[in-house]
Formats: structure tokens, sequence, C-alpha cells
């Protein structure tokens, strides 16, 4: 249990900490914004992905290369990317204590994040338009 | 990361079993635990019988017979003794509750009582609070005008004032707080349910003149945004109010004023 606290801080001094970031509420309205874009893109992304698992390539290349599809499956992917990208930075913060450590997983975030992102949207451009 | 296990020298172990009272004919085992800062032992679950025939309904009751009759030593805050100040806040049956509202039959028996979970602990069921306070005063809970003050009161419509129910009533006893997982592993930062409903009484006061203020103190990754409406604070509440509710106003009125 507590030992003798060697931090003389004020009770107030600490709990102000080093003042408010002004952020946090674009995080929120994010979540909210990729929830529901991705309510309807999911059942978008559900029925092309149905109606590709009977396809041959030639027919998968062509029902992709339609403009429609191949927008609701590059839609769907990035937002389903940003909206696991704002999850996983949550989950740090809540749960990597260590400031230095916090913070290099913040970034392995952004970064797995745009990579998954880039590879993704280009397989599925290069499914759609590259023969 | 968290810690999500207890540090090795605040793991507890069995205590000492107290004889029960003689002659009693209606007997409750109590299991509650027992930390002295000064013996540098490690935390115990001490036994106790309590005579229930001797005894009221509530388990502040049995707390008192105990240390009245028993053991002295035993270590609690207790005030009023019918749940208004909150100083019996503890965690009772697994539950953090007032033990001045708890009855001893609502419990399963043995009864089990330990301090409020996550707060260092001063002595036995007396939890430290000092952080709990501070993070309370940094909303600054009281009225902010810029306004001259009016000769008489400040006008406040009875639609305005309903608007403060549900949110007044906090007796400020941390139950929710120290039964919320965020505020286990963020509590330094995070201002824990508590001090945001506070927050909220008063920001939607219609009297108060600092509200961008207030949002502004507010509207960081840490301070609020850590609460995940887990709920854990609206059914650990003894007094049946809903800071998860008040939180996700906040939150509400942070999105009004960007969009």
């Amino acid at each position: 249990m507590p030992k003798a606290d060697p931090n003389l801080q004020t009770p107030r001094a600490r709990v102000k900490h080093l003042g408010t970031a002004r952020a946090g509420t674009r995080d929120l309205w994010e979540i909210r914004f990729t929830s529901f874009a991705l309510l309807p893109l999911t059942v978008g992304f559900v029925v092309i992905v149905a109606m590709l698992s009977k396809s041959d390539l030639a027919a998968a290349r062509a029902l992709l290369g339609a403009p429609i599809p191949a927008m609701v499956m590059i839609v769907f992917v990035l937002a389903s990317i940003w909206h696991m990208a704002v999850g996983m930075r949550s989950v740090i913060v809540d749960y990597v204590r260590h400031q230095h450590m916090r913070e290099l997983a913040l970034m392995a975030n952004l970064c797995f994040a745009t990579g998954v992102g880039f590879v993704c949207t280009y397989s599925v451009l290069r499914l759609s338009f590259i023969q | 990361m968290v810690e999500l296990a207890l540090p090795k020298n605040s793991v507890y172990g069995p205590g000492k079993v107290w004889p029960a009272p003689a002659d009693a004919k209606f007997l409750t085992e109590f299991r509650i635990y027992r930390w002295n800062p000064d013996d540098g032992l490690n935390p115990q679950i001490d036994t106790y019988f309590v005579d229930r025939d001797d005894c009221g309904p509530m388990v502040l009751d049995a707390l008192l017979y105990i240390k009245n009759k028993i053991d002295p030593t035993l270590t609690l805050r207790r005030s009023c003794r019918e749940g208004i100040c909150g100083s019996c806040a503890m965690n009772i049956d697994g539950q953090n509750t007032l033990a001045c509202t708890k009855a001893i039959d609502d419990v399963k028996w043995p009864v089990k009582i330990f301090p409020l979970p996550h707060m260092p602990v001063v002595k036995d069921l007396v939890p430290d609070l000092t952080h709990f306070y501070a993070q309370h005063a940094s909303i600054e809970p009281w009225l902010k005008t810029e306004t001259p003050a009016p000769e008489k009161e400040w006008l406040q419509s009875p639609e305005d004032r309903a608007k403060l129910d549900g949110l007044y009533e906090c007796i400020l006893c941390a139950c929710c707080s120290t039964s919320c997982p965020s505020y286990w592993w963020n509590g330094d930062r995070y201002l824990g349910p508590s001090a945001l409903l506070q927050a909220y009484r008063w920001l939607i006061d219609s009297r108060d003149e600092g509200t961008g203020e207030r949002l502004d103190d507010l509207e960081d990754p840490f301070r609020l945004y850590r609460c995940h409406t887990i709920m854990n604070c609206a059914r650990a509440c003894p007094k049946a109010l809903n800071p998860a509710k008040a939180i996700a106003q906040i939150k509400n009125l942070m999105i009004a004023r960007q969009a």
C-alpha cells in the first residue's frame, strides 16, 4: 500500500498537470462520423463481396471496374482504417502508461494505419483498373 | 502498461479470526480489510462475528458494533449515518456503496468489506481522497459571472432550475469514480465521473457565465475523453445519479460548439 510520497507538488498542481490539450473532440467527431458512414458502406461491402464470391478473376475485375462498386470498396476501406486508427489511438492512451512508450505506440499506430490504407487502396485500384 | 495485478506489498492475506460474542443467538460473519501503515505488514482480512440481536440493520451499524465491542483499532470514516455526507463509502460485497444505507440482509454473507478500490489507503477502510477532492476543486464548482451581481438574487426560471435535478444531489462519496476502470488506469489525469458530473452541473446552470471557459478546461484527451460509457458509475452511485449521462452531455456540448 502507499509509501511516503516523495512528490511535494500540491494536489491542485498534480491535477492541473500540463494544462488542457484543447483536443479530443476531433477524435470523438471522427469516431461518430466514421461509425455512421460505415453503416451503409458495410452493407455495400458485404453485397459486393457476396457478388464476388462466385466470380472468377475476369468477372471480379469487371465488377470492380464499374465506378460505384470501386468507389464503395475504396471508401469502405478508408473509413474502416480511419475508424480503426482513431479507436486504436484511444486504446493506446487508455492502457499505455509510460509517456515515451505511448508516443511511440501512437506513431506506430499512425504508420500502420497509413500503410494498410495505401495497400488496400492500391489493391482495389489494381483489381479495378490495371489489367 | 496498466497494472492489472496488485503490487507485492498490497497483496492481502488471511488475518485474525476474532471470537464470536458469548451467548449470541443470531450471528453474522464479517470479513474486513485491515492495513496499518505503521506495522510494515501486508494487508490482511480479519474475521468478526456480529450479534445481530444487539446491532442495527445496516452495515455501518455492524462496523460500529465491531469497533465499539470487539476491536477498537478498526478504522473507518462515518458521520451522518443517513446517506447525506458520503463519509462511509466503501466496497461492500464487491460493490461501492455507503455502509450507512446498505442493509446487512441485502448483501451476501459472509459480508466482505474493503476500502474504495484503486485508491491509496490511509488505514483499514479509510482511502486517501486528496487527489479526488483536488479534481473536484479543479472544475471550479461555483457560480462564475461577469455581469455585476444583481441587487437581490440571480434569477432562474423553474425550467432551468429543473435541469439541475439529478446533478446537484451528488455527495462526493467517490463511489462512482472508484468504480470506473478508466479512473483506475488514468485517475491521475482523468477527472472521473464525480468531478465531471459536477462540471456538467455548472455548465448547464443558466445563471453561470463561464460556460466557454469551463468547456475549454475540460477539452482534453485525458480530463474528459477517457470516459467510454462503461456505466459502472451509474450502477455504483448510492444516490441513483447518472454521471455517464452527464459526461455524454458534456461531449455533446463540445461537438455543438464546433459543428
